[in-house]
C-alpha cells in the first residue's frame, strides 16, 4: 500500500517515557479482527487510554490536550512482542508519522518502514533531552530531516544524526513500497524458483 | 570461507543483494492464518494480481477460533467474518486451507512440522512472530508483517537485511523437573527481552542435541521473546527421523537428494559469530515469571528481585509489579492462582500433555482452579486420546478443549478475567495479553500441572515421583 512521502517533519511531540512498550499495549489482540485496514487509530493504546466502560483515562497522555503532534517519543525497546503490523497501522492512523526511541524491536521497526512511519533511533541521552524539552514546553518543535538523517530541537538546535539503510530511505522519500520493486524482478524470481524445489 | 548454519541457508536463498540495502530473499514456504492475511489479500486484489506460487502457501485457522463446539457456527460475527475471508481468499487463489473442523486444522506452528511442511534448509515465513518455532529443524523461519505477507503472496520474496549472528551454548545435565521451556525462560531472563534484537540465534550444546524435536521447537519458538529475528538448530538424525514419511516430506530419490543437502547444514568449525553466550544447564531450575514481560522470570525457589539491584528502568519495573500486585522480595512459591492454561505453539504438543499428565496422575485438580487444556492440533488431540492420557486427565478432574491458539492471545472467548492469575505455558505475559486486566505467570507444563493440583505456585519437583 502506497503512503505519503516523508521528507522533513516539523512537529511537537507526545511523550510516553515507558520502557518495553509491547505491541499488545499498542493494539490489544481483540482489535485485530478487521478484514480491512480501517479504524486502528481509535484503538491505539486502547487499555491505557480507556477504562473498561470506554470512558477515557484522564491521566493517559493521549487524553491530555496539552500534548499533541505527529511525533511519538517512546521509552527503550519500543514495539516488542507480536509481528502484528496492526500496531504500526494504529500509530499511523492515529496521526503519528515518526516514533522516536533509544531502541526498537526488529519486526515493529520493519513494519513501520513498510507503511510510512519513520522509526528514529537516538541515544538514551538525546531521548532524555527530547522528553525533558517536551515536558518543559509541550509546544516545543522537533525537526526530523530524513534527507540529512538528523533529528533536532528547534529552539536550542540540539541535534543528533540517525541511521536508516539507503534503500529504505529512498522508499520513504518517494512513498514507494517493496512490492513495486519486487514486481520488476519477476523474471529473476521465477528463474530462481525453478531451481529451488519444494 | 567458514560459514554458520544461518549463513548457509540465508545465502542460498538470495535472489539479489541490493547494495547498501536489503537482500531479496526467496521464501520456500509461507504459512497463512486468518488474522494477519486479509489486508494482504486485499492488496493483491487492488493490484489485480494472483498468488504467484499457491503450492508454496498453506493456510490454517487458529488465532480466533473457539475451543469448544467447533462444529457449530462461530458466534462472534467479527471472528466469523475473518474466517470466512480466509476461506474465500484461499479458494480464489488455489491455496490449501485447513479450516475449522478440518482434520489437519491446528495452530500454524504445530501443524507445519506435523505434516512435513517444515524442512531443514528451507526459508519459512508467516505473519506471526512465533514462526521461529520451525527453526528447530534447521530452517530459517521468522515472523513478518502484513505488508510482507502481501510481498510473499505476490512475489514469493521478502526484502530484509541479513541479521547478525549469535550462538547460545548450553551444556551440562539438566536437573530433574527442568524442561525445554525452563531452559528458554532462563536464557531470556539472562539476556532480557531485547538482548538478541538484530540477531539470528543458533542454539548449540548437548542440552539441545539431547532434546526431543518437540523440546527444540519450544526453545526456538521463544527466540523472539529475547528480541531475536529467529532461532535455529542444526538438523541431526533425530530431525531426519521426525520428518521422514510425513505428507509433504520428499520420498524416494528426492529424499536422498534432500538428505545430501541437509547433511551439510551445520556451522563449519571456526565460523565466527557476532556474539556468543555460554550457560551451564545444571544451574537451571524450573522457571516462573513474576512480571509483565517474558524476561522477568526466575528460578521458582528464588525471590522477586529488588528494584535497587536493577541496572535501570526502575519506574517501568515498579509499574509492572504493581500491575501484577506483587512486591519486590516476595517469594513466588505459595502465591494463589486462579487459572491454568496448557497449550499454544510453545507448549501445546504431545510431549507437553504427557508431562502435564504424568504429574497430575492420581491427584485431583484444586477446586478453585479453572483449567484450560488446549491441544495444538487435531493430531495432538488424537494422540492424547490414543495414548490414554485423556482418561488420566478426566480422572484428575480435567477436561480437554478443541485445538487453537485460545488463551495464548485471548482473541476468542478464552479470556482470563481482570485481576485473576493464570499459570500459562504460552509465551507472553504482557499486560492484558490473556484478557483485559489478566495476570500471567509463564511456566512449563510441569509447573502448570503442579499449580493446577495445589491451586498455588508450587515447585513441581516436590510432586514428581
Ligand atoms: S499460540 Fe499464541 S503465539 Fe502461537 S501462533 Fe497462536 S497466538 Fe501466536
Amino acid at each position: 500500500m502506497a503512503y505519503d512521502k516523508f521528507t522533513t517533519l516539523v512537529s511537537s511531540a507526545v511523550p510516553l517515557p515507558i520502557e518495553n512498550i509491547d505491541t499488545d499495549q499498542i493494539i490489544p489482540a481483540r482489535f485485530l479482527k478487521a478484514t480491512e485496514r480501517v479504524g486502528f487509530g481509535d484503538n491505539l493504546f486502547r487499555d491505557w487510554r480507556y477504562h473498561p466502560d470506554h470512558t477515557p483515562k484522564k491521566e493517559f497522555v493521549l487524553n491530555n490536550p496539552t500534548y499533541s503532534g505527529k511525533i511519538l517519543l517512546g521509552g527503550k525497546n519500543f514495539g516488542s512482542g507480536s509481528s502484528r503490523e496492526h500496531a504500526a497501522w494504529a500509530v499511523y492512523d492515529y496521526g503519528f508519522r515518526a516514533v522516536v526511541s533509544s531502541f526498537f524491536a526488529d519486526i515493529f521497526k520493519n513494519n513501520c518502514l513498510n507503511i510510512g512511519v519513520l522509526p528514529v533511533q537516538v541515544s538514551p541521552a538525546f531521548l532524555e533531552t527530547l522528553m525533558e524539552a517536551t515536558f518543559a514546553n509541550p509546544k516545543e518543535e522537533i525537526v526530523i530531516d530524513l534527507p540529512a538523517q538528523t533529528i533536532s530541537l528547534k529552539s536550542s538546535g540540539a541535534s543528533e544524526s540517525f541511521e536508516i539503510n539507503h534503500y529504505k530511505k529512498e522508499n520513504m522519500l518517494n512513498g514507494f513500497d517493496d512490492i513495486d520493486y519486487l514486481m520488476n524482478l519477476k523474471n529473476t524470481i521465477t528463474e530462481f524458483a525453478e531451481k529451488s524445489p519444494l | 570461507m567458514k560459514k554458520t548454519l544461518f549463513d548457509k541457508v540465508w545465502d542460498s536463498h538470495i535472489v539479489k543483494s541490493i547494495e547498501n540495502g536489503p537482500d531479496v530473499l526467496f521464501i520456500d514456504r509461507h504459512m497463512v492464518h486468518e488474522v494477519t492475511s486479509p489486508v494482504a489479500f486485499l492488496g493483491l486484489k487492488n493490484r489485480g494480481i494472483k498468488v504467484l506460487y499457491p503450492e508454496r502457501t498453506f493456510a490454517t485457522a487458529d488465532h480466533n477460533t473457539p475451543t469448544i463446539n467447533q462444529h457449530l457456527p462461530v458466534s462472534d460475527p467479527l471472528s466469523a467474518n475473518q474466517l470466512k475471508a480466509l476461506e474465500e481468499n484461499a479458494a480464489a487463489h488455489g491455496i490449501s486451507y485447513w479450516g475449522l473442523g478440518h482434520e489437519k486444522n491446528g495452530i500454524v506452528h504445530v501443524v507445519g512440522p506435523e505434516y512435513g511442511i517444515t524442512q531443514p534448509g528451507a526459508t519459512i515465513v508467516c505473519g506471526d512472530s512465533h514462526t521461529s518455532t520451525h527453526g528447530a529443524f534447521g530452517a530459517i523461519a521468522f515472523g513478518i508483517g502484513t505488508s510482507e505477507v502481501e510481498m510473499v503472496l505476490s512475489t514469493q520474496c521478502i526484502m530484509q537485511p541479513k541479521a547478525k549472528k549469535m550462538r547460545i551454548n548450553v551444556t551440562g545435565s539438566l536437573q530433574k523437573g527442568v524442561t525445554p521451556k525452563d531452559v528458554a525462560l532462563y536464557i531470556i531472563s539472562q539476556l532480557s527481552t531485547s538482548g538478541a534484537t538484530g540477531y539470528f540465534v543458533e542454539y548449540a550444546g548437548n542440552v539441545f542435541s539431547e532434546m526431543s524435536m518437540e523440546g527444540r521447537m519450544t526453545v526456538c519458538n521463544l527466540s523472539i521473546e529475547m528480541g531475536a529475528r529467529g532461532g535455529m538448530m542444526a538438523p541431526d538424525q533425530k530431525t531426519f527421523d521426525y520428518i521422514r514419511g510425513r505428507e509433504f516430506t520428499p520420498t524416494g530419490a528426492s529424499w536422498d537428494k534432500a538428505m545430501k543437502y541437509w547433511e551439510t547444514l551445520h556451522t563449519d568449525q571456526g565460523a565466527v559469530f557476532d556474539k556468543e553466550y555460554h550457560f551451564d544447564g545444571s544451574q537451571i531450575e524450573p522457571m516462573i515469571t513474576y512480571g509483565t514481560n517474558p524476561g522477568m522470570g526466575m528460578g521458582i525457589s528464588k525471590d522477586i528481585p529488588l528494584a535497587k539491584d536493577l541496572e535501570g528502568g526502575v519506574t517501568t519495573y515498579q509499574k509492572s509489579l504493581a500491575y501484577m500486585d506483587y512486591n519486590e522480595g516476595d517469594s513466588m512459591l505459595g502465591k494463589t492462582i486462579d487459572y491454568v492454561f496448557l497449550g499454544s505453539c510453545t507448549n501445546g504438543r504431545i510431549e507437553d500433555f504427557r508431562a502435564f499428565t504424568e504429574l497430575v496422575k492420581g491427584k485431583k485438580k484444586a477446586d478453585h482452579v479453572t483449567a484450560w487444556l488446549v491441544p495444538g492440533s487435531h493430531q495432538v488431540e488424537k494422540a492424547i486420546k490414543e495414548e490414554g492420557l485423556l482418561d488420566i486427565l478426566h480422572e484428575a478432574g480435567f477436561v480437554l478443549r478443541e485445538p487453537g491458539c485460545s488463551a495464548c492471545l485471548a482473541m476468542n472467548d478464552d479470556k482470563v478475567p481482570a485481576g485473576k492469575y493464570a499459570v500459562s505455558t504460552s509465551n507472553r505475559n504482557f499486560e492484558g495479553r490473556q484478557g483485559p486486566g489478566s495476570r500471567t505467570l509463564l511456566a512449563s507444563p510441569l509447573v502448570a500441572a503442579a499449580a493446577a493440583i495445589t491451586g498455588k505456585v508450587t515447585d513441581p519437583r516436590t510432586l514428581l515421583s
